[in-house]
């Protein structure tokens, strides 16, 4: 089907030699036509950078290998021009800050239309206007023909991010990909944007990666999920199995560290230490210094990802011991460590 | 729980310090870029001239006129006679005081005062920051020359005059990157804590935002020296600074501008000089803001 | 908590209940006749947390600047510890400034970037007269204290991650020995995993040192696992307030059932809002929220309802005893 995305050992360096930044160091994922995937993780995970490597976005001086294919088609190794054309009309993309994301200088209608135009959807300016206003009241905007005329600057955060979004969508894309695109707005705003994110999805069969280090976002969209941290993927799987039984210390760790009502004040479990900065590298599992089950072989060796259940894969040999009845469960996480030495 | 022991600070755990991923880390401390030791090293040595010049140089009024306009390298004058058969070497070097003076110290002072009066603009607030930006106005529409000239008919021309003039001129535009330095720290939340933290506006001022405004004052300030020393070479020829036969750069220029055509170098080596020297100054300027930018001189 | 001195056979006034911060009827337009707050009322206590919640726009952070007299109220006084803050002067004033720390909300600019940690935390401890040698004693102690490595004081901002300088940023509002620190969105922006750490450090602390917090966030869930009690702002005002279980279980007004529907992943019966924040230099008449609200009504747009009690000690500013029942079961009559 075209639009069926498989990314292969995609690796993303920025520099070279001493000075070079491991980004992404390896992963693997694989989108359905109509499915979702939720690329999960924290600052310098590499997740944002997996999703503008598949779209090649970035230029010189970046070295990006592995496969990427959309359809069947390699995009690796696609030239600039067939990639320029790709981008937008069967690729979308949402960035984080839609207000950085739209010229303040024009409205938001000519913004709409040049997509229009120069992907060849429509023959016509008139045609374009038109579809313009459509796409505007297909993203829930109540005054399109208002909207259309407006300058992103006379909209709010809310409304720019649905201005993106029609964007995104309007030549009808194989892919959507949205990089954390509720992360500038509020709380009632995002929701708003995510059940648009839904419906959109239901009503066509556009796939969709969203990258988020929103666990609610990802238990809302439903779908695969994979949990990046420091380029490479830790456990992927359906995404309410995920949260429900993870399969690895990170996830576990994450999942009981959020606030809820009923958790003690002060006794939040934390997980020591701080998320690794884009690129930092270290011998053996990445997640070894913070890991309250790590054993000496964690250091050695990155794990790789194996099979621990239907469609679910860890980076876990600890807690996925195959001699072990059922995985163990991070209880090890500790609550109350403020006292830790760390970040 | 693993207990985290200080070796877990170690610069390859994810516990410790981050430290930049590539570059192995060098000893603590500053890295001074190369630039201020070299071109620290070049504004010295002028600056030595200005000060030991005159008594080095010699006898650079009077000349002998049957050495007029001898080439360079010739009769053992290294770059030359003027047409007054004067010793092009020995006037540079003399020459060298008064430049700098008229260079260096009006930007100076109007460094000082700029900067204070720029700062205390972007403190305040409504009508105060209009007023002192107003009043800034005013004075950066003054020509210059104009200034200078009032001031010579009251003090008669020389090097004082041309300092002051200068130092009044060049207060507005530094008071101006001054206020845009410190306006570009008003929403910063460092700001809001500082004067949550009951210090007064001046110890603000002082310790909060002067850090922050330096490195750009300081490449601006550098660069005006340039500008400077164009400047007062253009009050002696007018008749308002170093009369003749007292060297000076910019004056030297003009006194063989009627040479240009039979011995253009009498004319082009001060001008030469004068652009070295204000390069100079702005590359020091460059390795100032260099070795201020802690992002690049910290690992 | 005060030191006064006691006339012969006065005995020591019982207040246990008066509060250390105490706001009234705060009220703050800007130039362009935006009333960013309209008569919010709060009340702080030794050593409890009171959570303030709401989107951009809803005055939150325009109210912690009057609180910690950044801004000047246009009507409505401060009270800190039965002082009215806004004309305090001189000695007083300093003390206040001692007493009453704030925690900013983005750690890449909350600290001067081109100051060490030290020079930093010190800056404040010279304003209120801490000396060298108490000064040297007391920064390792504090970076102690908030989980960092003493060795740090002499780092620059640009040389620590996010979680390091929040916790710096919580070590120089603790120099002064204050008794209220106001946290201004300080784990927003902050990974959830980072997050965590910071909030317990705040809770460690607060039961160490008796501090009290004002915290102020978007986020819900972390709002209501700090606080004692908390406030929900909309448009300028508070418009519901109670115990922090109370207003998480049993919410009185539909903005706050629409907040905690909000967030992700938490209630699949999702209250999505219709129509747009409203431009605060124009709300709408009456109730700023009816424009978006499922339950408004006719009587909705004669007044914006005032705080009444729902509960005891919870009060909400909705016509509607229970629109939260209502809201998810119209069919109920209340």
């Amino acid at each position: 089907m075209s639009s069926h995305l498989k990314v292969t050992g995609l690796t993303t360096t920025f520099g070279r030699g001493d000075e070079a930044v491991h980004a992404v160091r390896g992963v693997d994922l694989e989108i359905e036509p109509s499915g979702t995937y939720v690329l999960l993780g924290e600052s310098g995970s590499g997740k944002s950078v997996t999703a503008r490597s598949i779209l090649r976005l970035y230029q010189s001086g970046t070295t990006i290998t592995g496969s990427i294919t959309l359809g069947g088609e390699e995009l690796t190794t696609l030239p600039e021009r067939r990639m320029r054309e790709l981008r937008g009309s069967r690729i979308g993309m949402v960035p984080q800050d839609p207000t950085g994301a739209l010229d303040p200088l024009r409205s938001i209608g000519a913004q709409l239309m040049e997509v229009l135009l120069v992907h060849r959807i429509v023959d016509s300016k008139a045609a374009a206007r038109a579809r313009a206003v459509e796409l505007l009241d297909r993203v829930g905007i109540a005054d399109p023909g208002r909207v259309v005329k407006a300058k992103p600057h006379m909209l709010s955060g809310g409304m720019r991010q649905r201005a993106v979004i029609a964007i995104a969508i309007a030549c009808n894309p194989d892919v959507l990909i949205a990089d954390e695109p509720t992360t500038a707005l509020d709380v009632t705003v995002q929701a708003a944007v995510i059940e648009l994110f839904r419906e959109l999805q239901e009503r066509s069969d556009m796939s969709l990666l969203m990258v988020t280090h929103d666990v609610g976002i990802a238990e809302e969209l439903g779908g695969e999920v994979g949990v990046m941290y420091a380029g490479r993927l830790l456990e992927t799987g359906p995404i309410g199995e995920v949260l429900a039984t993870p399969k690895h210390p990170y996830t576990q760790g994450l999942l009981a560290s959020l606030p809820s009502p009923g958790v003690e004040r002060g006794h939040l479990k934390v997980i020591p230490g701080r998320p690794p900065l884009t690129g930092e590298t270290a011998s053996g599992c990445a997640f070894a210094a913070r890991c309250p089950l790590v054993t000496d072989a964690c250091h050695v060796v990155p794990p790789a990802l194996v099979r621990v259940g239907t469609g679910r894969e860890a980076a876990c040999p600890v807690v996925n011991a195959p001699d072990e009845g059922s995985p163990a469960t991070v209880s090890g996480f500790s609550a109350g460590a403020s006292e830790e030495l760390s970040a | 729980m693993t207990s985290i022991t200080t070796a877990d600070l170690s610069a390859d755990s994810p516990l410790a310090p981050p430290v930049r991923a590539r570059r192995r880390a060098r000893a603590t401390g500053r890295r001074i870029p190369l630039g201020v030791y070299l071109y620290g090293g070049l504004a010295g040595v002028l600056v030595l001239l200005g000060i030991i010049g005159p008594w080095v140089a010699g006898n650079v009024t009077s000349g002998n006129l049957s050495e007029r306009l001898l080439g360079m390298g010739a009769g053992g004058h290294l770059l030359g006679t003027d047409g007054q058969g004067r010793d092009v070497v020995a006037r540079l070097i003399a020459g060298a005081r008064p430049s700098m003076i008229s260079a260096l110290l009006p930007v100076a002072v109007s460094g000082l005062l700029g900067s204070g009066l720029g700062i205390a603009a972007g403190m305040a607030s409504g009508w105060l920051h209009s007023l002192i930006m107003r009043i800034l106005d005013v004075f950066y529409a003054f020509p210059a020359v104009l200034l200078a000239i009032a001031i010579a008919a009251a003090l008669g021309p020389g090097t004082t005059t041309t300092v002051i003039a200068l130092s009044v001129v060049l207060i507005p535009p530094i008071a101006r990157v001054a206020e845009t330095e410190t306006m570009r720290l008003h929403g910063m939340d460092f700001m809001e804590a500082a004067h949550a933290s009951g210090a007064s506006t001046l110890r603000i001022a002082g310790r909060q935002v002067l850090p922050n405004v330096m490195p750009a004052l300081l490449v601006y300030a550098t660069s005006l020296i340039g500008l400077a020393l164009v400047f007062a070479g253009g009050m002696s020829f007018l008749g308002l600074g170093v009369a003749p036969p007292h060297p000076e750069w910019g004056q030297m220029i003009n006194e063989q501008r009627q040479n240009m055509y039979t011995a253009p170098m009498t004319a082009l080596i001060p001008a030469i000089v004068i652009f070295a020297a204000s390069l100079i100054f702005n590359q020091l300027g460059d390795a100032l803001r260099d070795l201020l930018d802690i992002r690049r001189s910290t690992r | 908590m005060t030191t006064q001195l006691l006339a012969a056979g006065e005995s020591v006034p019982e207040a246990p209940g008066r509060p250390l911060l105490d706001a009234q009827g705060l009220v703050k337009v800007f130039g362009t006749g935006v009333r960013a707050v309209s008569n919010v009322s709060l009340t702080m206590h030794a050593g409890q947390t009171l959570g303030i919640v709401g989107e951009s726009g809803c005055g939150k952070s325009t109210t912690a600047k009057m609180l910690l007299r950044l801004l000047t109220p246009d009507e409505g006084r401060v009270y800190f510890d039965g002082d009215d803050i806004h004309r305090m002067k001189g000695r007083k004033l300093t003390e206040l400034r001692r007493r009453l720390q704030v925690v900013p909300q983005n750690p890449q600019t909350s600290l001067n970037p081109r100051l060490t940690l030290e020079q930093s935390i010190a800056f404040n401890m010279t304003a209120h007269g801490y000396g060298a040698a108490e000064r040297r004693r007391r920064i390792p102690e504090l970076l102690d204290r908030v989980g960092l490595d003493p060795s740090y004081a002499r780092r620059y901002p640009h040389q620590m991650s996010g979680g390091q300088l929040q916790r710096a940023a919580i070590a120089r509002a603790l120099a002064t020995e204050p008794e209220v620190v106001i946290c201004d969105e300080a784990v927003s922006a902050l990974d959830k995993s980072v997050q965590a750490q910071v909030l317990n450090l705040l809770s460690d602390l607060q039961a160490e040192l008796g501090l009290a917090y004002l915290f102020i966030s978007h986020d819900l869930a972390v709002v209501e696992h700090i606080s004692d009690r908390v406030a929900v702002m909309y448009l300028g005002r508070v418009v519901e307030e109670g115990p922090a279980d109370q207003i998480w279980h049993d919410p009185r007004h539909p903005y706050t059932a629409t907040l905690l529907s909000s967030t992700p992943g938490l209630d699949h019966s999702r209250i999505v809002l219709g129509g747009e924040l409203p431009n605060p230099a124009n709300p709408p008449t009456g109730c700023g929220f009816r424009t978006r609200c499922p339950l408004a009504t006719d009587e909705c747009a004669a007044a914006w309802p005032a705080l009444m009690v729902r509960t005891p000690d919870h009060y909400a500013s909705c016509i509607h005893d229970e629109p939260v029942t209502l809201m998810r079961d119209p069919a109920s009559s209340s």
